[in-house]
């Protein structure tokens, strides 16, 4: 089925905002000429190349994998390379910045704090031993990837922590994408850092936060599922604490 | 200016780059590292890499025929010393990212699957679904908090390299968040800041992918290399250019035109059967695939649609199970950009550019004619990819490559004078460019950026394309000098704030878009000849190995057309014959 590219013409409506003149964000209105293909992002741009060179987003792959331009359209966090401006239309769409985090300028959020989560999660395999290379591959058989990969998929884009109202309230809170990323690491047969991770897991800022909303699952574009990776960690935080930990892991049964 | 000292900067923050960083620290952990990135690590484009990275596994399989395919597939424009070490480091790099989490996809019994690319003798491909790229990126992002020797810089843009006495002393750069320019000292530098493919309208790449380490490294009087071979992605969404993996291929997707008709048997490419079988029809190399393209829309054997013609990638035969299992992402996109279901539809597709096979010259340590620079990755020519690079020898490429510039970069490191701090003439340059920059943010006379951006993009598309010849080359040349001119008169910016102003680092992106397109569009007028994605309707339809088995070098003149010049090929094993797909065959079994 061919994609219809008549040009209709929708109202874009964009939340601005420039430290250095703007005591607050303030919204912006642009008229923009779109066809039945258009994403919300290819909308922007076209605002940004023909209409109004400062209007500020972050955007690059287009193709919903590099994470690159979520933002809340309509009052939902989504990507907006994956979003169609037909969808909107005749109404007009309003554009905002990510919740839950500092604007930089416009659409652009300061991504820090989230980097700074990642890197407390120790996001990467922790080995029993090291393994040389010349020892080749580890075995993984599908049912042991299972375990992992779907949380491997995040691409990172924040939807879920500007879906999520517990880091709204405590920032501290480390919050969904970062847990399902280390979640993907313990459930990983390869890894064994999970003692290493407990502390972060079950503590103030861990898994017990979380109160179960489940939006942050609802808005991932990638289906990754950080609610569930997060319970997950509650189920596994208790055996923790009743020492049983170890007979539970999820790769145990595989081992 | 604020000064950062570090023993290595490294620009980019793609696969090469982060490899190359844990290289480093892995090497020597004393050594400071700074990465300079445009934009945080996991955006950058490797994360759109989709169908696998080559490594030699199976039984069936070795390092000659690895060899033999990329060198054919180059059209004997490789150079074969630096293939050899390629095809020799590829598959410990593969178990390296398996070792770091790399989710590789696996046979039942838990060992590595590996699947057909085109232009293989045998399956040779590590893959992850059909998100490759975004594994190992992350793979390799994630890895890297590992190391404290490396400071990140996420979301600064290298705006200018420092050089004196053809040796780096510092990057400036712009942090994006205040605009505020940074000078980076450093003993050495790597860069690996990607492609090109953004000078054309129509092609895969990311918005970030603007050739702006070949334009800093070639304005600073390293040479570009074989930048006429730019290569066609046979398989691509109209309109967008989105990449559909070649992994459809790999797992036996056919592509028919307007009657049904597989058309690529008449492109030297069949017979059909036996099917599939290496080498041969769907499973040939790109520059191939993208040409009998062409020549069936010359017939009007391509489906119209209203943004492009288009040609059928056909997925239904795999099924529902293997498509979902294989190719999830490019199922996500059909369904989301093209509005079709693989399962149930055809896939429209077309070529469009994909990737630059040429870059800034390097030597095989990856030392470049600049003291203390190394380069690697697309940015980069080692000289693996000739004229035609192979699907998946990217991948390997940025892990095999990106150490070893870490390697040699640490070494140069270690081996230059302790002493790190700025001098008066690294400052005088620094502040130089910096005034440069920053006029570029104050004006307000000129043309819109997207203007002189789109006529490049619609000037190369028209000119330097899938098929070339002497008259358009020319007319490219002309034009991107004429598009220079007005680029040099000003641009426009509405936007005169310091804070993340993204007009303003277009702009400057801009300038090395133009100047690298114009080595592409020279290289291309000078190559009378017909080699790999390189090809001509004019009167050089055919290889000249007696004239053009060579190197084309682009040296940098200013403001003027830069000097074109060659270097011989290393030639070690393998001496060119005719480069042959399609024929007679073995059927293939596909795992």
């Amino acid at each position: 089925m061919p994609l219809d590219t008549t040009t209709r013409t929708i109202e874009i409506e964009c939340q601005r905002y420039d430290p250095d003149t703007d005591a607050a964000p303030r919204m912006q209105s642009y008229k923009v000429p779109f066809s039945n293909d258009m994403s919300v992002l290819q909308g922007l741009r076209h605002i940004k190349d023909h209409i109004d060179g400062s209007l500020t987003f972050r955007w690059s792959c287009r193709m919903a994998i590099c994470g690159s331009c979520g933002m809340m359209i309509n009052g939902i966090p989504q990507l907006s390379c994956h979003t169609f401006l037909r969808d909107y239309y005749p109404n007009k769409l309003r554009i905002a910045p990510l919740e839950h985090f500092p604007i930089v300028r416009d659409m652009v959020i300061d991504q820090n704090d989230f980097l700074d989560k990642l890197e407390s999660i120790k996001p990467y395999i922790i080995p029993k031993e090291d393994k040389p290379v010349s020892d080749g591959a580890y075995r993984q058989t599908p049912a042991q990837m299972e375990q992992y990969v779907q949380y491997s998929e995040c691409i990172n884009c924040l939807l879920c922590y500007a879906a999520c109202p517990q880091y709204g309230i405590t920032p501290q809170f480390t919050g969904p994408a970062a847990l399902a990323l280390l979640h993907r690491y313990n459930a990983d047969s390869r890894d064994e850092g999970w003692a290493a991770r407990r502390d972060l897991v079950n503590s103030e800022n861990g898994v017990w936060h979380c109160t179960l909303v489940g939006y942050c699952s609802e808005v991932c574009p990638k289906s990754v599922d950080p609610a569930h990776a997060i319970n997950q960690n509650k189920v596994n935080s208790v055996m923790d604490y009743f020492g049983i930990m170890k007979l539970l892991m999820p790769r145990s049964g595989a081992k | 200016m604020e000064t950062v000292n570090s023993d290595i900067v490294i620009i980019g923050g793609g696969g090469t780059v982060l490899r190359a960083a844990i290289a480093i620290a892995e090497a020597d952990p004393k050594l400071s590292v700074s990465l300079i990135s445009k934009v945080v690590p996991m955006r950058s484009h490797t994360v759109a890499a989709e169908g696998g990275s080559a490594g030699v596994i199976r039984p069936d399989d070795s390092l000659d025929k690895h060899f033999d395919d990329t060198v054919s597939g180059g059209d004997w424009l490789c150079d074969q010393d630096a293939v050899q070490y390629f095809v020799e480091h590829c598959t410990p790099e593969m178990v390296q990212l398996e070792h770091w989490g790399c989710p590789w996809s696996r046979h039942d019994d838990g060992t590595i699957n590996v699947r057909f690319f085109g232009g293989m003798t045998v399956q040779r491909t590590w893959f992850a679904g059909d998100k490759s790229g975004f594994h190992i990126l992350h793979t390799l992002f994630q890895t890297s908090f590992k190391y404290p020797s490396i400071t990140r810089y996420d979301e600064f843009f290298a705006a200018d390299l420092v050089v004196e006495d053809g040796r780096i002393r510092g990057v400036v750069a712009i942090e994006v968040a205040t605009g505020k320019p940074f000078l980076f000292v450093c003993k050495a530098l790597v860069m690996a800041t990607g492609g090109a493919g953004r000078v054309y309208l129509q092609n895969t790449n990311a918005g970030i992918v603007t050739g702006d380490g070949m334009g800093l490294a070639y304005r600073h009087g390293a040479k570009l290399r074989d930048m006429e071979f730019v290569q066609y992605h046979p398989t691509c969404l109209a309109g967008t250019g989105i990449l559909i993996t070649e992994g459809c291929r790999g797992e036996g997707a056919i592509l028919t035109n307007k009657n049904g008709y597989r058309y690529l048997q008449d492109y030297g490419l069949g017979p059909l059967d036996p099917w599939p079988r290496p080498k041969a029809m769907e499973l040939g190399p790109r520059d191939r695939l993208s040409q009998a393209f062409w020549h069936e829309e010359q017939k009007g054997t391509t489906i119209d649609t209203p943004q492009a013609s288009v040609v059928n990638l056909d997925l239904r035969h795999l099924g529902e199970k293997k498509i979902l299992e294989r190719l999830p992402q490019i199922t996500e996109c059909a369904r989301i950009f093209a509005g079709v279901d693989p399962v149930t539809q055809p896939i429209p597709v077309r070529p469009a550019v994909h990737y630059t096979m040429g870059g800034i010259a390097s030597d095989l340590t990856t030392a470049t004619t600049l003291g203390g620079l190394y380069v690697a990755g697309e940015c980069s020519s080692v000289g693996i990819h000739g004229a035609n690079r192979l699907g998946s020898n990217s991948l390997a490429e940025i892990t095999v490559f990106g150490r070893v510039a870490g390697e040699a970069a640490a070494a140069y490191a270690r081996a230059a004078p302790a002493a790190s701090e700025a001098s008066v003439r690294t400052r005088t340059q620094a502040e130089a460019s910096v005034a440069h920059m920053t006029a570029l943010l104050h004006s307000e006379t000129g043309e819109r950026v997207a203007t002189l951006r789109d006529e490049l993009g619609a000037c190369m598309e028209a000119h330097v394309g899938i098929y070339r010849e002497d008259a358009g080359l020319h007319k490219a040349c002309d034009k991107i000098a004429e598009l220079r001119d007005r680029y040099r008169r000003g641009v426009r910016l509405d936007d005169h704030a310091r804070c993340f102003n993204t007009e303003w680092l277009s702009t400057i992106e801009l300038g090395f878009m133009l100047e690298v397109a114009e080595a592409m569009a020279y290289s291309a007028y000078n190559r009378k000849e017909s080699r790999g994605a390189h090809v001509r309707l004019d009167e050089y339809k055919e290889r000249d190995d007696v004239n053009f088995l060579m190197h084309t070098l682009a040296t940098y003149n200013g403001d003027g057309p830069p000097t074109i010049t060659y270097q011989p090929v290393v030639i070690t094993k393998s001496k060119p014959r005719i480069r042959s797909y399609g024929g007679a065959g073995k059927q293939a079994v596909l795992t």
